[in-house]
């Protein structure tokens, strides 16, 4: 049960990132990623969005790879990147809207914003906002969504400590629910038995040996 | 096996393949040259001019032959991708972008005593500019990609799709010249065309494929042995910063 | 489907209040254009026959030039990712952004072509059948382009390999688009004509997606 990947190998370019890796995510369950730069905590969060394959090994979402159902696996996951993907000419509340609308919402985009005390700037255009706004209005987007997957990549950037405990209550309401999570943080979410998963720096020969 | 089709065994079919393809590249473009040039009867219209035939033709031929090889080998590294098969499309793609060129140039010498210019837009000769500009494209679309990976991708994209295109950019540029230039009065190739002056020729197209089976064989080697110097750098590099 | 009418209206309303790529494909269109009388002298039987020509080939270029962004910005702000994410099929997706491309940019072209006809002297007729196939070929202009554009989509000055890569591609279109509105001008039927540009748009209806969804999924490996 839950979501698994068994010796899971990724390279990008000619690079190999990490190699022979393991994880397991019961339902509930929480996944912190840490390491140093470049040990492939975003890379992993890719491969298990789907963006790449891995080269080796096999991600399970209930004992099923997910290659053999993309789009299921596509419809249960939700990613929150690097980047805050708002439109600087639509307003907070019609970004918000449009990805609500996107994945099939399950909140109102206004009930998502107040989580993060932004209730009060959805109609502003989001070129007002300041980089940690931006990443408010990205972490809305998990309230909103009914994925039972969440991939963080480095979710607390730019947030303040009010956004940080109103992030960690989110996960832990999606943990209650039976959701899993999988985040890569430099700082310490507090998140309660959370598992933690250390990524080395990579010191393994170059991926590609073109005998 | 994950990091890469192997390519020892593509390695040693190339080095069974390369002599014979080589001898016979060298004989048959040699015996066509003289053959062609030498005792080919001229034509009772064009004259001596009629022997740039010879190189002009094949040229055609090869350089929509190595697009359609290029197709289907992005085609084949595509679906079952194969990596051998994308360095056979990269590694063709100069060898066809060359002979469109030849194609074009002997063409413009070729029109220079039969039509008067350099340059007659004729639909043949239209739809080989075209095709250079493709395989222009082609080439600069892996150019422009640092992770050889992903340029061999987006590159077999293009080529399936310029493949697709290709048939329809001839009809269209068929459509044009018989709109512009009614009743052409001079084919470059017709069917029409004598036996003493076709074996010659069939002898250079012959020639011309066993050149590009050698030439494609020794730039694939030459690209897998680059991938191998560049792995080796790389892992070099990584080896000395973990110290 | 909702998910297609979804990113059809946000790239719709993008354009719209963005104005910017637009609006400037359109002027550059038409400033294009009004230089060919200035080059080639304002004789009025040369510009009505070099007309059709002229106004086609800069419709092209203006097309390319706001294709270059039809991706990437989404790449630049991660929108992309989520899209290739949503439910909603990528090669829908990438339907539901040509469209917004041309009803964008297409659609203002179509509206000045006839302005610029005459400002090349075109007879009536030619001017109707110009924008007949306008309305008819232009639509391909914005899907094949989009192939290029999810090819060159994670590429440093991506938008000059574009138009090397799209311009050999869209010939066709012009010469069809030229061709029916010089059958017009003589009295020829421009039913052929037309029918061929149908077949081309209604071709890279199929084309575009299929090749553009893999290019842009590899953008972001």
């Amino acid at each position: 049960m839950g979501f698994n990947g068994e010796a899971l190998t990724c390279i990008r370019g000619d690079r190999l990132v990490f190699e022979d890796l393991d994880f397991d995510l019961q339902p509930g369950g929480c996944l912190v990623l840490r390491g140093p730069n470049g040990s492939g905590k975003s890379s992993l969060l890719r491969l298990c969005a789907g963006f790449l394959a891995p080269a080796e090994g096999r991600l399970r979402f209930d004992g099923l790879p997910i290659d053999d159902d993309r789009e299921a696996h596509r419809a249960r996951l939700t990613y929150v990147g690097h980047l805050d993907p708002l439109k600087p000419v639509l307003t907070v509340a019609e970004n918000l809207a449009f990805w609500a609308g996107m994945n099939g919402a399950s909140e109102a985009a206004e009930d998502a914003l107040a989580r993060f005390g932004m209730a009060g700037l959805a109609d502003l255009p989001a070129r007002y906002l300041s980089a940690g706004q931006r990443r408010k209005v990205n972490l809305a987007r998990l309230a909103t969504s009914a994925a039972v997957l969440w991939l963080l990549d480095e979710p607390t950037t730019a947030l303040d400590d009010t956004a940080v405990a109103a992030l960690t209550a989110l996960i832990a309401a999606h943990r209650a629910a039976g959701g899993m999570v999988m985040a890569a943080t430099h700082i310490d979410l507090g998140l309660p038995d959370a598992a933690t998963l250390r990524l080395e720096t990579p010191r393994l020969p170059v991926a590609v040996d073109f005998r | 096996m994950h990091r890469f089709a192997n390519p020892t065994r593509f390695l040693r079919l190339a080095d069974a393949i390369l002599p014979w393809s080589a001898a016979i590249a060298v004989l048959t473009i040699t015996a066509g040259l003289i053959w062609g040039l030498g005792f080919a009867p001229p034509d009772y219209q064009q004259g001596d001019t009629v022997r740039i035939m010879f190189v002009h033709v094949p040229s055609a031929w090869m350089a929509l032959f190595i697009y359609g090889a290029m197709a289907v080998s992005s085609a084949v590294a595509l679906i079952w991708k194969h990596a051998v098969a994308d360095l056979v499309a990269k590694a063709s793609a100069p060898i066809g972008a060359g002979f469109c060129l030849i194609c074009l140039i002997s063409g413009s010498l070729w029109g220079e005593p039969m039509w008067g210019t350099w340059w007659q837009w004729d639909a043949r000769l239209t739809s080989m500019l075209i095709l250079l500009f493709l395989y222009i494209g082609y080439m600069a679309l892996w150019q422009a990609f640092d992770d050889p990976q992903r340029a061999a991708k987006a590159a077999a994209i293009l080529a399936l799709v310029g493949s697709v295109n290709l048939p329809i950019i001839k009809f269209s540029v068929d459509w044009w010249n018989t709109l512009h230039q009614p009743a052409s009065v001079f084919t470059l190739s017709g069917p029409k065309i004598h036996i003493s002056m076709l074996m010659p020729l069939l002898l250079m197209a012959v020639g011309f494929k066993a050149y590009y089976v050698s030439v494609l064989v020794l730039r694939t080697r030459a690209e897998i042995m680059a991938r191998r110097i560049r792995a080796l750098r790389l892992t070099y590099a990584q080896a000395e910063a973990a110290e | 489907m909702t998910g297609f009418w979804l990113v059809l209206r946000r790239d719709l309303s993008l354009a719209f209040k963005q104005g910017g790529a637009a609006m400037l494909a359109l002027a550059f269109f038409v400033v294009t254009v009004t230089l060919f009388p200035l080059g080639v002298g304002p004789s009025p039987d040369i510009l009505a026959r070099i007309g059709p020509g002229v106004i086609w080939v800069a419709a092209l270029l203006s097309a390319l030039l706001s294709l270059d962004r039809l991706f990437q910005a989404d790449l630049e702000d991660g929108s992309l990712d989520l899209l290739v994410l949503a439910p909603l099929p990528l090669q829908a997706t990438v339907l539901a952004k040509c469209a917004a491309h041309w009803l964008s940019t297409g659609l203002p072209l179509i509206a000045a072509a006839p302005v610029l006809g005459l400002l090349m002297n075109m007879p009536a007729e030619g001017i109707w059948t110009l924008l007949a196939a306008m309305v008819l070929g232009t639509p391909s202009l914005s899907l094949i382009g989009a192939i290029g554009a999810a090819l060159t989509v994670a590429v440093r000055r991506g938008g000059v390999l574009l138009s090397l890569l799209v311009l050999p591609l869209y010939i066709p279109v012009l010469i069809f688009g030229v061709a029916a509105v010089d059958a017009a001008t003589v009295g020829l039927s421009v039913r052929p004509h037309l029918l061929l540009l149908s077949a081309i748009s209604l071709g890279s209806v199929v084309l575009a997606p299929v090749a553009a969804a893999p290019a842009l999924r590899l953008a972001l490996e």
